[in-house]
């Protein structure tokens, strides 16, 4: 009987398997930043079309290599590759979610959300120009708070990450010292402060570390409420983080204005736009050797824009602009072909 | 039973004539324990063979200065590994100067002063420290020690030596965190304990009773028994535990990661961030592309030279405590 039922189980076990073989999946690899989301998507689409997606959020370089060695269907990375480098490899690239990066802070004092600073001001602190809370470039900027008299402990990622990649991209605009000094890549040589790894090791020196300031994904400080700062942006504003702020500064953005939608939302013009924003990307070949699986992937990406914006609100991520996800529909269909010239992405 | 187990192996010793199926046996069994060891023969020199392949594009780069260079900057593609070597070997020196001398502690209170009935918690206890994972013991520095170390001893320390000479800059801390290069040798510590002290264990349970009787015996105190009888004889092997703990120190990487404050500086203070030659592998090698990786893969080279030479050292004084 014992038997009997075991062989009955190992039969639909088999059975179970081959029914998944049958069923679509796309395989990716890339940015650890859009992982939550990815995976959340990618139950939500299993769920409705059993298709799976198998995505390793093994580091954004890691994703551009893999998707150069043609071993997975898409690569993910965070900072956009140049027109050369996508010319190159035959690659197309196209935006799919978009998230912020906030500067954390623990000062006595100054109240969650109250402190004010300028990306000038941020740039000399994470310099090592500005040195202590008191200084009369921060004061100006927040009349009335009670600034310790204390020294400030500059907070950053040691790991190598696309979180900041954008943030150093931000100092290096609005700081000439900071462009000429430290310069913009996913790991810089920072003249003062301390390194936590990860978004966790960063937010626990920073929530340990009396007068410490450090930089975190937006929805990693909300989801653990970790006070954050109010940036001034372009227009002269001070804005606080939030999904509003972020769409302000995709909306006011000229995505047709580098290939491969390689632009960067950082210091975008607007009166309510966030300073630090970011939009993740896609890499895949614009002439797969397996068709297939970037069509299936493609439509992966399709149902997202249609389907997949509340859950990225749910994460503390943020849809890209219904117009923006028009112009990658279209870039798909004008660039992504089969063997005979075919476009994979019909609709 | 036990008439059962008699007759087969009177059975078994009945027939010593079936030789040629034992010795073909035989010869699969020794080739399959040649195989073992060969592979791991292959897999060493495989990984040593394309760590050096993959670190010599930065070798040549820098020559010589890869050594002694502190600067390490992805934007200008320059790379030196001093800050990183000199961090590895100050985090696993202060790792020896605690660990050593509390692991043996706890193997001479084990072997000769213990009561029998604390005896085993105790070795359990040890044991079981061994095999806590050592992220966990990066987490639990971070989150739990590092607060502590910094209100209870990088504080009060630094408002104590704050101005004095050598002091006032060896454990002064100008921001105390409590992450740095102490917390991260405390770590080691803890984590290297429990190796060179179950080591040290079994080896004072090897040496015959009569000795130290016999040293009791003419009017020793415990503390000459143990210093001028047990540690004499166990000399040499012990040096070999302590090496086994000092190679696990060199190369731990996750805790380390968590605790030492991952800055690329030179600093004589104790309490300020460093990094070692492991932390920065595990901080970089996910987005490094180019000269960055071949430099980390470098970097891995030199892990290897140095763990290397502590490994020679050590054999080399077991060595010489041997010939005399």
């Amino acid at each position: 009987m014992k038997i009997v039922s075991y062989a009955a189980a190992l039969g639909l076990a088999v059975a179970s398997c081959s029914l998944a073989v049958s069923a679509a999946e796309i395989t990716g690899a890339g940015a650890t930043f859009p992982f939550p989301i990815y995976a959340r998507w990618a139950e939500a689409y299993n769920k409705e079309t059993s298709n799976r997606l198998n995505y390793q959020s093994i580091g954004s370089s890691g994703g551009i290599r893999q998707i150069r060695a043609k071993t997975v269907d898409f690569g993910a990375t965070d900072a956009p590759l140049k027109a050369a480098e996508l010319e190159k490899d035959g690659l197309v690239q196209f935006p799919v979610v978009m998230g912020g990066v906030v500067a954390v802070y623990n000062v006595q004092g100054v109240p969650a959300g109250q402190m004010k600073l300028t990306g000038e001001v941020l740039a000399d602190i994470f310099n090592g120009k500005i040195s202590k809370w008191n200084d009369a470039k921060i004061a100006q900027l927040n009349q009335g708070a009670a600034l310790p008299d204390a020294a400030i402990t500059p907070v950053y990622r040691s790991d190598g990450s696309g979180t900041t990649s954008v943030f150093t991209t931000y100092l290096a605009q609005v700081s000439e010292g900071w462009k000429s000094g430290p310069g913009v890549g996913a790991s810089v040589q920072w003249p003062v402060g301390q390194g936590g790894k990860g978004n966790e090791g960063v937010a626990a020196l920073v929530q340990q570390v009396p007068n410490s300031i450090g930089y975190v994904e937006y929805a990693y400080a909300k989801q653990n409420s970790i006070p954050f700062t109010q940036l001034q942006n372009k227009n002269g504003k001070f804005v606080s983080p939030e999904a509003k702020t972020f769409q302000a500064a995709a909306a006011s953005a000229d995505w047709k204005s580098a290939p491969g939608f390689g632009i960067s939302l950082t210091n975008q013009p607007g009166d309510e736009a966030w300073p630090i924003t970011a939009p993740t990307f896609i890499l895949v070949h614009k002439a797969p050797e397996k068709p297939e699986q970037v069509a299936e992937a493609l439509k992966f990406f399709d149902w997202t824009f249609e389907k997949g914006d509340q859950m990225a609100a749910e994460l503390d991520y943020v849809a890209l602009p219904a117009q923006v996800k028009d112009l990658v529909r279209a870039s798909w269909k004008a660039d992504i072909k089969d063997k005979s010239g075919q476009p994979l992405f019909k609709k | 039973m036990v008439a059962l187990s008699q007759k087969l192996l009177v059975t078994s010793m009945e027939k010593p004539s079936r030789r040629s199926p034992q010795l073909s046996f035989d010869q699969v069994f020794r080739l399959a324990s040649l195989s073992s060891a060969l592979i791991v023969l292959i897999v060493l020199a495989g990984i040593i063979g394309s760590m050096i392949y993959g670190g010599l594009p930065a070798f040549r780069e820098f020559g010589f200065g890869f050594i002694t260079s502190s600067v390490w900057d992805v934007q200008r593609d320059q790379y030196g590994a001093w800050v990183a070597i000199v961090g590895t070997l100050t985090s696993a020196l202060i790792a020896l100067v605690i660990g050593v001398p509390i692991s043996l502690g706890i193997a001479i209170f084990l072997t000769q002063l213990c009561p029998p009935w604390l005896k085993r918690p105790v070795s359990t206890t040890i044991e079981l420290l061994a095999a806590v994972p050592s992220i966990i013991y990066g987490m639990w520095g971070l989150f739990v020690f590092a607060p502590l170390f910094a209100q209870f001893v990088q504080i009060p320390v630094s408002s104590i030596v704050e101005g004095l000479p050598v002091f006032g800059t060896i454990l002064y801390a100008r921001t105390p965190s409590g992450v740095g290069v102490l917390t991260a040798g405390i770590i080691l510590a803890i984590m290297i304990i429990p190796f060179i002290a179950s080591i040290s264990r079994d080896i004072l349970d090897q040496i015959p009773p009569v000795l130290r009787e016999s040293a009791y015996g003419i009017g020793c105190t415990t503390w000459e028994v143990v210093r001028h009888v047990l540690l004499p004889q166990v000399g040499v092997s012990v040096i070999g535990a302590i090496m086994l703990g000092l190679g696990r120190a060199l190369g731990e990487t996750m805790a380390v990661t968590f605790v030492i404050g991952n800055a690329n500086r030179l600093s004589p203070s104790l309490f300020d961030p460093g990094s070692t030659i492991a932390s920065r592998i595990a901080n970089e090698f996910n987005e490094a592309i180019g000269l960055q990786l071949n430099a980390l893969m470098a970097l891995g080279c030199i892990l290897f030279l140095v763990t290397f030479t502590v490994l020679v050292i050590a054999r080399v004084l077991v060595a010489r405590v041997k010939m005399r």
